[in-house]
């Protein structure tokens, strides 16, 4: 059964598409992640072209990540304060990132970048949760509590000029760094298709100590927006949203998510982490290789026309 | 599917008789011949589930030679050339182990498609100077690189590789032997519209030639519209960007609070 794709301009198998929803779906669920550093991959593996699949990914994350970002409103666990700060930066970043994106398509070279920042990206997230997943699994075992680090500690970021109460966090802060990791993720957002969360939620708790009661909604507040503006300035300015296949993605994924955080309900905090880990270095290596193995044919014709 | 038999001429006399039939006539004093060719419509609208399909043309010689019909020195090359863009070649190469698009060359207007069809193999119908100076054929089609070049040396390669890209991917075909003559000056010509055929205007050229020899020519447009659900999303995404940019985030809105709503009911 297939369906043409108006703006990937291929037919795709829908059963295909829809399973890639489900099981992204399902691990977002299941892990608490938004799922776009799993989709746009998984879409350029599917031969979807890179500058379609990162385009149609940010609005897929729109898609997962509005449920949460409600729920944790309705509960209160959002800083709105701290997240428009965040966003104001994201805007700012994603922005700059839509114009990178035409800039790097326009010179040939968005796909080489896409997948780079994607190894780079996911290789190291992917490690250091590998690494401190099975440092807590060890300790787990030997029956000993993990020390951690207490969010009343200070570092040089709490030095920076420009402070601002957040309430809700209870902190005294600097809007620079936290315009800047919105900055950051903006870009990434836009690049990358993703929502960001897997580095913002620990650079908000690590970094800023922020209070992980208000971070993931706070950063659901600011993914939510700055997905949503991405979509918006792709599809006016590199036409790449298709939203047949951005649908069948969501449809399944959001069903997919309902499953995925009863599974994860069930399942230790470590070894979802664990499993996760393993999950973005898979994805990460898979898309070294593609960038090291000889490609089938050097050459390329891309044109200058929208007229199909 | 576009009714293909809508497509064929009927009668001659009457698509040439039609207004819409905008014509050029191309041809030379030195030569008594003249070519006439017709379409039944100078519009097609096919369906997004359109999988190509072959447009008829019908055309005649008038004013032939019957000594020269007779020993068969009479050729006819017709194509079809859909609009121009700009396209952009790239070659990838090895930089520090991983494979960067390095190069790259930018042809100035190529059709986005093409489809040719002859009595017989094109190189056997006139030299192959004649047909670079004609551009007729995809071997023969005009490529002039954009902007600076250098010293030229790859322009073979670039060339060759964007023909092989073209030819592989169906966009550009050839059929030798694709133009039958139905009667002693009648000839029926038939050329492949490829499944991913680009919608705007295509153009219809046809070409006598007399033993090697360029005769005449005639050209007919033809509107290639693409219809349906998936095309109307297209030009949406192109007309109304930002409208169909809000449509699509909205969609996601929906869907989201959609199935949190759904699912907490449960």
């Amino acid at each position: 059964m297939t369906v043409y794709l108006p703006i990937a301009e291929l037919s795709v198998n829908i059963l295909i598409i829809l399973g890639m929803g489900a099981a992204v779906g399902f691990l977002s669920g299941m892990f608490g992640v938004g799922g776009g550093f799993l989709i746009t991959p998984l879409l350029i593996f599917y031969n979807i072209p890179p500058v379609v699949a990162v385009a149609t990914g940010a609005n897929q994350v729109v898609a997962s990540s509005i449920s949460g970002a409600i729920t944790h409103f309705r509960r209160g666990t959002i800083d709105i304060k701290l997240g428009t700060v965040l966003l104001c930066g994201g805007l700012v970043g994603a922005t700059l990132g839509v114009w990178l994106f035409s800039l790097l398509r326009r010179v040939g070279q968005l796909d080489l970048v896409i997948s780079l920042l994607y190894v780079v990206l996911l290789g190291s997230v992917g490690g250091l949760m590998l690494w401190e997943s099975i440092g807590a699994m060890r300790k787990a075992a030997k029956n000993q509590s993990t020390p951690r680090r207490r969010p009343g500690q200070h570092n040089w970021i709490h030095g920076l000029p420009l402070k601002m109460r957040f309430k809700k966090s209870k902190i005294y802060l600097s809007v620079i760094p936290v315009a800047t990791l919105g900055f950051a993720i903006g870009i990434l957002t836009s690049i990358m298709g993703v929502g960001g969360g897997f580095i913002m939620v620990p650079a908000m708790i690590y970094l800023l100590r922020i209070p992980t009661s208000v971070v993931v909604g706070t950063s659901l507040f600011q993914i939510v927006f700055v997905s949503a503006y991405t979509v918006i300035v792709q599809a006016s300015t590199n036409y790449t949203v298709d939203i047949v296949l951005a649908f069948v993605l969501m449809i399944a994924g959001v069903i997919g998510a309902q499953y995925g955080v009863r599974v994860g309900q069930r399942l230790r905090g470590e070894q979802l982490r664990a499993l996760l880990a393993l999950l973005v270095l898979a994805v990460g290596i898979r898309l070294a290789i593609e960038l090291i193995i000889p490609p089938k044919d050097i050459y390329s014709v891309v044109s200058a026309g929208f007229g199909f | 599917m576009f009714d293909l038999a809508r497509l064929c001429l009927v009668s001659l006399v009457l698509a040439l008789a039609a207004p819409a039939a905008a014509q050029v006539q191309e041809d030379l004093s030195e030569f008594t011949e003249k070519l006439e060719i017709g379409i039944s419509t100078d519009e097609i609208s096919i369906t997004s589930d359109f999988r190509g399909a072959d447009l008829t043309i019908f055309g005649a010689i008038d004013g032939f030679d019957e000594n020269l019909l007779a020993q068969g020195k009479y050729s006819i090359i017709v194509t079809l050339e859909g609009p121009k863009e700009n396209a952009t070649v790239r070659r990838k190469e090895r930089v520090f182990g991983i494979w960067v698009n390095t190069r790259s060359m930018t042809f100035e207007l190529v059709p986005e498609s093409y489809s040719l069809s002859s009595t017989h193999d094109i190189e056997t119908i006139a030299p192959p100077g004649e047909l670079g100076n004609m551009g007729i054929g995809v071997d023969h089609m005009r490529l002039v690189p954009l902007g600076f070049v250098g010293d030229g040396s790859n322009l073979g390669e670039f060339r060759n590789a964007f023909r092989r890209i073209r030819e592989t991917s169906g966009v550009y075909q050839r059929d030798p032997g694709g133009v039958r003559f139905i009667s002693s000056s009648l000839f029926r010509a038939s050329v492949r519209l490829p499944a991913n055929v680009p919608n705007g205007v295509h153009i219809v050229r046809a070409y006598l030639f007399r033993d090697g020899l360029f005769v005449a020519a005639k050209a007919l447009p033809l509107t290639v519209v693409k219809t349906g659900l998936e095309q109307a999303i297209t030009r949406a995404a192109h007309d109304q960007p930002v409208v169909y940019g809000l449509f699509a985030v909205l969609l996601a809105v929906i869907t989201g609070w959609g199935a949190s709503l759904l699912f907490r009911k449960e």
